[in-house]
C-alpha cells in the first residue's frame, strides 16, 4: 500500500515554517474532497474520479451524517464536496443542511444540472455554503468538446440563477487546458458577469484524465501564457495551490506551493476509501476505508501510507535543480499516471525536465477502478473533430466493388 | 512570532479582510471570538473564524494558552503572567495578540463582560 519504502521516523521538529509543520502533517485535514456519489449525468473526458454509474456500496445517508459527526469532533471546519454529482444523490440538500448545523461548511462542486431558481434561492438563505459550477470552456464550443453536448448552457443557467436569487460570490472552476488557455480573460469576463470568482485548476492526468492528457494537457508555451496570467491576475483569482510546478518559472505564485497529500488534504470516496488527495483515486494512493478501519480519524493519524507521506521526501535528481525549493518537485499523482519515477521531475516540468523524462521507456500504470458507463449516454463528449481532406488524396476511378459480385473481372482495370 | 496567514488552502473569500487599527493594550480584557474556533495542532494551533471564514495560524503553544487564558483574566498582563510568559517577551506577545485582533480573531472586552 506504500509507494515507497519506509522511512524510519524520527520526533517531530518544532519551529520552522508553516509548510515545514504542514509537511510533517497535521492532526487533522485543514480541508478535505468528499466525492459523495461516482453518479453522474454527464461523463467529461478528463474525469478524475472516472464517475458515471453509482457505487451500490455507496455509504448511507446515516454513514454519511456519521462522518460529519466525526469531521465536527475533529474540527473540520470545511469540505469540498464534489463527485460524480453531489447534487444527483437524493439526500444531498439534507446532507449538505446535516454539516452546516455541525459546523461542518460546505463548498460544492457541481456542473448545475440540479441549481433551479428554487434550490438557487436556498443556497442564497443559507450562511455557510460556497457553490463552485465546473466550467472547461469559456464558450459552448470548447466546453462541450470535454464535458458534452449542453452542458455549457447548464452552467450558465446555474450561474444566472444563482444570481438571481442574490448568492454572492459563486465559484466558477476551471480545468486548463490545451483548448482553454487562450480563453483565461473571456473565463474572468464571465466570472464578472456572475458576480462570481475564477477558480482555475490543473488537468491532471487522473481517472478518465490519464486517456486524454496527451492531448488535453498544455503545451509548453502555454504553460508560460497561464503562469504570467496568474501573475498578472493571481489576485483576485482561486488556484486550490495546483500550479506550484509553474513556480519554476521564477517568482511563486500566491498560495503555499506544498503538496498536501495526506499532511492537511486528502479524499474521502463514495465508499469511505480514504485517498491521499483528489488527484490520486488509485490503491496505491489509498490509506484505508473509515468503516472497516476504526473512522475517518483513525485512518488520517495511522496509517502506512500517511505517515509516509509526512516523512520527509526523496527527490532524487530534482533536488540539483535551482527551482527545486519552488517546486518541490511536481506534483505526486501527474507523475505516478503519467509513469514517472516519484522521485524524478513532473511531467509538465516548466525547466523542460519533464518532456525528456515523458520520452523516455514508461509505463503508465493501469487504472485501479473506474465507474464509467458501458454504454455511451446521450451527454457523452466525444472527441472528435472534422478534419480537411489530406493535400495528396486521389479520389477513386471507379465504385467499389462488393464481396458478392459474381463478375470475373470486378474491379480489374486493365 | 508570525501568528496568522492568509489561508491559501481554504481559499478564503477574497473580501474578508480584517479591520483595520485595532490595538492590543496591557491593561485592556480581551476574550476569543465567540465565532472562532481553536483547533490544537503540534505547530500550537489553528483558528477558524466561522463568520468570514478566515483561517490562522498559532504558531506557538504558549500562545494557544495566553489566547485561551484570556476570558478569565482581568487583562491581558494577567493572563500573559499566568500562562508563564516572562515580562521580556510581553511586548511580543502583544504584537502576536494584535494581529489576531486585526483578524477578528479576538474581541475587546467590555466591563463586566467574560
Amino acid at each position: 500500500m506504500t509507494i515507497t519504502a519506509p522511512r524510519p521516523q524520527a520526533p517531530r521538529p518544532q519551529g520552522g515554517t508553516l509548510v515545514d509543520q504542514f509537511e510533517l502533517g497535521l492532526d487533522a485535514p485543514i480541508c478535505l474532497t468528499w466525492e459523495l456519489t461516482y453518479a453522474c449525468n454527464l461523463a467529461c473526458a478528463h474525469c478524475l474520479s472516472s464517475s458515471g454509474t453509482r457505487d451500490p456500496r455507496e455509504l448511507t445517508t446515516e454513514q454519511c451524517e456519521a462522518v460529519i459527526d466525526e469531521l465536527q469532533r475533529m474540527q473540520v471546519f470545511y469540505v469540498n464536496i464534489g463527485g460524480g454529482e453531489p447534487t444527483i444523490r437524493p439526500d444531498f440538500w439534507h446532507l449538505l443542511q446535516y454539516a452546516v448545523d455541525h459546523q461542518v461548511g460546505v463548498k460544492f462542486s457541481t456542473n448545475g444540472v440540479r441549481l433551479n431558481p428554487e434550490r438557487a434561492r436556498f443556497l442564497a438563505s443559507t450562511d455557510y455554503v460556497d457553490v463552485q459550477i465546473s466550467l472547461d470552456g469559456a464558450t459552448a464550443e470548447v466546453n462541450d468538446y470535454v464535458r458534452g453536448p449542453g452542458s455549457y448552457d447548464t452552467a450558465i443557467l446555474a450561474l444566472k440563477n444563482l444570481q438571481e436569487a442574490g448568492f454572492k460570490d459563486a465559484k466558477i472552476s476551471v480545468v486548463c487546458t490545451r483548448e482553454n488557455i487562450s480563453q483565461l480573460d473571456e473565463f474572468k469576463a464571465i466570472a464578472d458577469h456572475y458576480g462570481a470568482t475564477l477558480r482555475l485548476t490543473r488537468l491532471r492526468p487522473s481517472g478518465r484524465g490519464a486517456d486524454v492528457w496527451d492531448e488535453l494537457h498544455p503545451l509548453p508555451e502555454q504553460q508560460r501564457e497561464l503562469y504570467d496570467w496568474l501573475m498578472a491576475n493571481g489576485e483576485d483569482v482561486l488556484t486550490g495551490d495546483s500550479f506550484f510546478h509553474l513556480a519554476a518559472f521564477g517568482e511563486a505564485l500566491p498560495g503555499l506551493n506544498l503538496c498536501g497529500a495526506g499532511r492537511v488534504v486528502c479524499l474521502i470516496d463514495p465508499i469511505g476509501d480514504v485517498y491521499a488527495c483528489p488527484f490520486a483515486i488509485h490503491d496505491n494512493f489509498l490509506a484505508g476505508n473509515l468503516l472497516a478501519d476504526g473512522g475517518f480519524a483513525e485512518v488520517w493519524q495511522t496509517s502506512e501510507l500517511f505517515q509516509d507521506l509526512r516523512a520527509p521526501q526523496t527527490s532524487g535528481a530534482c533536488t540539483k535543480c535551482e527551482f527545486f525549493d519552488s517546486c518541490r518537485g511536481g506534483c505526486m499523482a501527474a507523475k505516478f499516471f503519467t509513469g514517472l519515477p516519484m522521485d524524478g521531475p513532473d511531467p509538465e516540468c516548466v525547466q523542460g525536465y519533464g518532456e525528456s523524462a515523458l520520452a523516455a521507456d514508461r509505463s503508465i500504470p493501469a487504472a485501479s477502478q473506474d465507474h464509467s458507463r458501458a454504454t455511451p449516454g446521450r451527454n457523452q463528449p466525444v472527441m472528435l473533430t472534422l478534419g480537411k481532406r489530406p493535400t495528396d488524396f486521389t479520389p477513386p476511378t471507379s465504385a467499389p466493388v462488393s464481396a458478392c459480385a459474381e463478375n470475373p473481372l470486378a474491379g480489374f482495370t486493365p | 512570532m508570525s501568528v496568522t496567514a492568509p489561508a491559501p488552502v481554504l481559499e478564503t473569500a477574497p473580501d474578508a479582510l480584517p479591520e483595520a487599527g485595532v490595538g492590543v493594550r496591557l491593561e485592556d480584557g480581551w476574550r476569543l471570538n465567540p465565532r472562532v474556533a481553536l483547533r490544537p495542532e503540534p505547530f500550537g494551533a489553528l483558528a477558524y473564524h466561522f463568520g468570514n471564514r478566515r483561517l490562522s495560524f498559532l504558531r506557538r503553544p504558549e500562545l494557544v494558552t495566553v489566547v485561551r487564558a484570556l476570558a478569565a483574566a482581568p487583562d491581558v498582563r494577567t493572563a500573559l503572567r499566568e500562562s508563564g510568559v516572562p515580562e521580556e517577551q510581553f511586548t511580543a506577545y502583544v504584537g502576536a495578540l494584535s494581529t489576531l485582533a486585526e483578524s477578528d480573531m479576538i474581541h475587546p472586552r467590555k466591563e463586566g463582560q467574560r
